[in-house]
This record gives structure tokens, sequence and C-alpha cells, in this order.
């Protein structure tokens, strides 16, 4: 219990009280001469957000592009996660492991700069198009690319999650659904992916919320129409120092991941990770 | 203590700290004191270098301590942390600087005591950035234009008007600062093409003025393949061919060039908007005397000349030209030195949006409205 207390405390102090003050905060207003918070309760910031059309196409971009990077990632991961977890030899699994961890040894920055360079007009991808078919695509700084460097970025955190999962169905459990005449889809779609999904479910929420909270790869290969969430806040606070709107904003994330929370626990995915 | 009160103090204890108070410096120096052995700045990548640093130091005693910022923003946020004394100077752009003097965070400086301020152009002695109402909040330092940069295999003819930027010839190939302040850009333009609309400044804009700008950028907006942060993201899109043509500033054309680029940049024969610095102080400031020296130092003619050279900008001291020519052959030139009024007249230095105009009247749009503008600009 003793050793309990110093992390409980910090966790309170640290995160539940700057909540707290985020929340707090996102009632105030600031100067528009000086920039200043100014101590008076008000919701306009809330307000803003509901009226201006731009900050709902904003919120709903981050969610959208949020959930295709999700599913991008649940499908990719799945069959990987279960030929590492039911399939591979010991040594095969070793190797598949250090693949899917090594990304994650370099930096976020550098792996999303490379990204940019192979999308580039000129860059791999078009260059290897070009040598193919003779083709070009201009998917550099587009929404398109910011999903697919999101999915290339995250893919981690769904692999390890549906590998543990899939990896804690009992091989007797299989071996029960032939005997009793299922086949192999029937098997895979009635045994193991019910026992999996907790697992997918978990990963989700990282995917979902790593990407909900992003704005380097938003910033860096976005185009014109690539604000995320994380951007507005960030410039509300870096451009126009304007942490109450800052907060409203912040707000928003955070409630849409209390309710994706409480979709996930009724789904199992606590009991998974 | 039950839990109840220990989240009530933690909470308490998170709120009380904005509310640090504010005091004012009170009447200017007549003479610079003896120095405090120490100066803590906040600067501009490579507005403190070794070159011009460590003769002051030798000469003053000063130790310098410089911590670099990355935006005007940041600027603004550290000198404001801690209540304010923990730096004695920053080098703030003129979008920060009114945001500084504002907020009571510099205090006023007797520019008798600088010998090379009146040497230095007419134009940067008093500018409307750093002085209010004749009170200085600050010494100039060094200038420079925003520019339009082109691709020249590309874009052909050279372009001579901004207006390339919003023409839909080069559609998917425009590129510009993913920055508030471009806003005034869109205003400069309009004040030329569409005169009716009455913009004297393109900082002062009223509502009517505003909008016009605003569905200017709009209609600009399918034509950019990205608005730029960084200075190196704008490098990327004209090394690659992504973009063709784009607003800038010099050092991106003098590093592209380096890297052997096609490029060339202008001004526009609209005008165009540019960035003047100026060295502030404190209000809180621990070491106003070394702050003094320094700014002293900083505006002889060597260091001026030096700190362009190195950073590729303008010196405000013009006396700063015949070195820079010594140091680099052209480059006094190259870089505008001692400009010549209409040179200078032709750039519309960045300041903060106010919403009190020049004319006297309180219907100006505020920086919080260009940046919530901007927001939704992008989407």
């Amino acid at each position: 219990m003793l050793l309990l207390a110093p992390p409980l405390l910090a966790f309170g102090l640290v995160y539940l009280a700057s909540l707290v003050a985020l929340f707090v905060s996102s009632f105030w207003s600031v100067n528009p001469f000086t920039t200043e918070i100014e101590h008076i309760w008000n919701v306009d910031n809330y307000k803003t957000l509901w009226e201006a059309s731009a900050y709902r196409t904003i919120a709903l971009r981050t969610i959208g592009i949020a959930a295709a990077v999700t599913f991008a990632d649940a499908l990719l991961a799945f069959p990987l996660a279960y030929f590492m977890a039911r399939m591979a030899s010991a040594r095969t699994r070793t190797v598949l492991f250090i693949g899917v961890l090594l990304p994650l040894w370099s930096s976020y920055l550098v792996r999303v700069y490379i990204w940019r360079l192979i999308l580039n007009h000129d860059g791999v991808l078009n260059w290897t198009l070009g040598k193919l078919f003779g083709a070009n695509i201009g998917i550099a700084y587009t929404n398109w690319a910011v999903w697919l460097i999101f999915t290339y970025v995250w893919l981690p955190f769904m692999i390890l999650p549906v590998y543990g999962a899939l990896e804690r169905v009992p091989q007797s459990y299989i071996e029960a659904s032939r005997d009793l005449g299922a086949r192999g889809w029937m098997t895979f779609r009635r045994v193991v992916l019910p026992l999996a999904l907790p697992g997918v479910i978990a990963g989700s929420i990282f995917t979902f919320s790593l990407t909900l909270g992003d704005y380097v790869t938003p910033l860096l290969a976005g185009g014109s129409s690539s604000q995320f969430i994380g951007n507005v806040v960030y410039d509300s606070v870096g451009i126009s120092n304007n942490v109450p709107f800052a907060a409203a904003f912040a707000a928003v994330p955070l409630c849409v991941m209390a309710v994706y929370l409480l979709i996930a626990r009724r789904l199992g995915a606590f009991e998974a990770m | 203590m039950s839990r109840k009160w220990v989240v009530a103090a933690a909470v308490a204890a998170a709120l009380c700290v904005p509310a640090a108070g504010i005091s004012h410096g009170n009447g200017l120096p007549t003479k610079i004191g003896k120095g405090e052995g120490q100066l803590n700045l906040i600067a501009w990548d490579g507005y403190t270098y070794k070159q011009w640093v460590n003769p002051f130091e030798k000469a003053t005693g000063c130790q310098v301590h410089s911590k670099f910022a990355g935006s005007s923003d940041e600027m603004v946020t550290l000198m404001r942390q801690g209540g304010g004394s923990q730096y004695d100077g920053v080098s703030a752009s003129g979008d920060a600087s009114l945001r500084l003097i504002y907020g009571k965070d510099v205090q006023p400086v007797n520019v008798n005591l600088i010998p090379d301020w009146k040497n230095f152009v007419p134009q940067l002695k008093s500018p409307a950035h750093n002085t209010i109402k004749g009170v200085h909040y600050g010494v100039s330092l060094q200038w420079g234009p925003n520019t339009l940069l082109y691709n020249t295999k590309l874009v052909k003819p050279a372009p001579t008007s901004w207006s390339v930027l919003y023409s839909p010839k080069f559609k998917g190939k425009v590129t510009v600062p993913d920055n508030p302040i471009q806003i005034a850009d869109a205003a400069l333009y309009l004040s030329k093409s569409k005169p009716s609309l009455g913009i004297k400044d393109p900082y002062e804009l009223n509502s009517t003025q505003f909008n016009a700008a605003i569905a200017l950028l709009k209609q600009q907006k399918p034509l950019i393949k990205k608005y730029w942060a960084l200075a190196s993201d704008e490098i990327d899109l004209f090394k690659s061919g992504d973009a063709v043509v784009g607003a800038s500033w010099p050092y991106q054309k003098n590093t592209l060039i380096a890297d052997k680029a096609p490029v060339a940049d202008t001004i526009p024969r609209e005008g165009a908007t540019g960035w003047a610095d100026t060295w502030m102080m404190s209000a809180h400031a621990k070491h106003p005397n070394c702050m003094y020296k320094w700014m002293a130092w900083v505006s002889t003619p060597k260091v001026q000349a030096e700190q362009a050279l190195y950073f590729g900008e303008t010196p405000a001291n013009p006396k700063a030209c015949p070195v820079m020519n010594k140091l680099s052959k052209g480059s006094a030139a190259q870089y505008h030195c001692g400009a010549s009024a209409s040179y200078f007249n032709s750039i519309k230095f960045w300041k903060t949006p106010v919403a009190a105009c020049g004319n006297g009247q309180n219907d100006c749009m505020d920086y919080t409205k260009w940046q919530q503008a901007w927001t939704q600009l992008k989407g």
C-alpha cells in the first residue's frame, strides 16, 4: 500500500489535476489586445467550436482518418499476427518480432520524412511506377499520404495485442471445433475470430488514440486541407497564445476517447491487454 | 486531510501560477552603469554567434547566455515565463514586438545611450513596430523582405506580380507560409489590384477589407500544394518540383541556389511584406546595464555586417555596408544594404494586427481574429 502511494499521487496530481485545469481553462478567454488570459467565465470557446463549420470539418477529418488508419492496421496486422502466433517456428517468430519492433527504435520524425521522400513528385514511388507503367500518382502532400504514413507508423501497436490474443487461443478449442466437423474457415470464423477480437479492439485503442492526438504527420506530410485537431490546438497555443480555445478543442478528442473506451470495455478489450 | 481537500489544493495550485503580478519600469537611465557580469537573451538561432559574442564578453565582462526560440510566439511565451525576470532581452520580430509592449513585458529604452542609433536608416529609428508615441521600446537590428520565389525553368516569363500566386496557371504547384500573417500578403496584393477597398496598411484591416483578403485566400486554396511551416519544407518542395512558385524568404533562395536548383526570387511590383527585428529589454531585466551594452555592441557597423552575412539579412546601420563588401564582395548590393527610401517603402514590415487602427477607431481585426480566420481557411 505504501509503495503504491507515490505513483498514485503522481497520477492524481500530474494526470487528473492537469485534465481538470484543462477543462477549467476552456471556460476562460484571452484579451485580444495583449493575448493575456482573462479569468472571466464564459462558453464562447465552445460556441465558436459549434458554430464555425471549419472546426466540425477538422474534428470529423481527424476522427475519420483515425478510424481508417485503425481499420487498415487491423487488416494488415491480423494475418501477420496469426502467422507469428500459430504457424511460425520459434526462430522465425523471433525474426518477425525484431522486424516489427525495429522501426520503433528509429525516430518518428525520420520515418515521416522518409515517407515524404518516397511519395514526392520525383520520389521512389513515382520513379518505380514510371519505369513499370509509365504512370505516376500525386499523393504527396494529401490526406492519402497522411493516412498511409499513420498506418505504417502505428502498425506495431496493432500487431502486438492481436498476437497476444491469438496466442492465448487454446489449441484444444481448435481441435474440438474440427472434431465437431467444422472446416478451416468455419473454425476461424466461429472460434478464432471471436476469441481474438478483444485483441483487435485493444490494438485499435492504441492506433485510434495515437492518430487522434497526432499533429506532426499532418503538418509535415499533409496538403492544403489536412489539419487535425492537434494542429489547431498547437496553433492556438503557439501562434495566437489562445490557451482557453486550445483547451476547449482538446476536450473534443477526450470525449471521443471516453466513448470509444466505454465501447471497447463492452467488447472485452481490457481483458486482452 | 481528506481526499477532497488534496484535489482542491492541487487544482488551486495549478490555477494560481498564471496570476503573477505585473510592474512597470521607472524613468529612463541617462548613462550606462557598470556591467552586472551576466546577460540572458532570447534570440533567433544565429543571432548570438560566437564571432561577435566572444569579443563582447571580453570587452564588457558580461557573460552571454542565450536561448534560441523557434517562432515569434515562443519568444513571447518565454519572455512571460517566471514572472518575466528570467531573461534580460529578446530579438523580437515586428509581429511579436507590439504584443510584448502591450503585454508590459518589455520596458522603454533610452536610444541616446546607443551611439550608432543616429546612424540607422531613418525608417528604422522609430518604426511603428517598436516605438509608440515617441517612446522607444527597443533598438532596431536587421531586416529583410518576404519575396516571390519561382522555378526559372518552369515559370516563364519571370513573374513581376503576386498575381501568379492567385492564378490557376500554376494550380497545385503553389506554396505559401502557414502563418496567419500571410493574410497581410493577400491584403497587400488587394491594395493594388482592388483600390476601391481602400487598403492603406495590410495589417490594419476593417471587416470589409479583411473579408476580401480571406475571400482571395479561399480562392487561392485549391491552387496550393502545401502551406509550408518550416523553411526546409519549402526547400524540399522546390527541390522535388512539387512546387514551382511561392512566397519565401531570401534564406530559401540562397540555400536552393547553393544546391544548384533553378530558382530566382523577386519583389513584385505590388511591393512585399517583410520582417524587421528589434532588441528589446525585459520589463524585469536583472542585468539592464549589460543589456544596454549589448544593444550598443550589436548596432556597431562591424557586428551588423557580420550578422547580416551570417544570417542573410540587411543591417539597420548603413555604415555596415562597406564592411559587408570588405567581408564578401558585392554582398551589400545583394542584400540591399543602405537601400533607397523607395525600396524600403515598398516593404510593409510585419506588425501585430490590433483592434486600434491608425485612423483612431477600434474597428480593425485583431490578431486573434486573424489566427481564427487562418485556421478556418485551412479547414
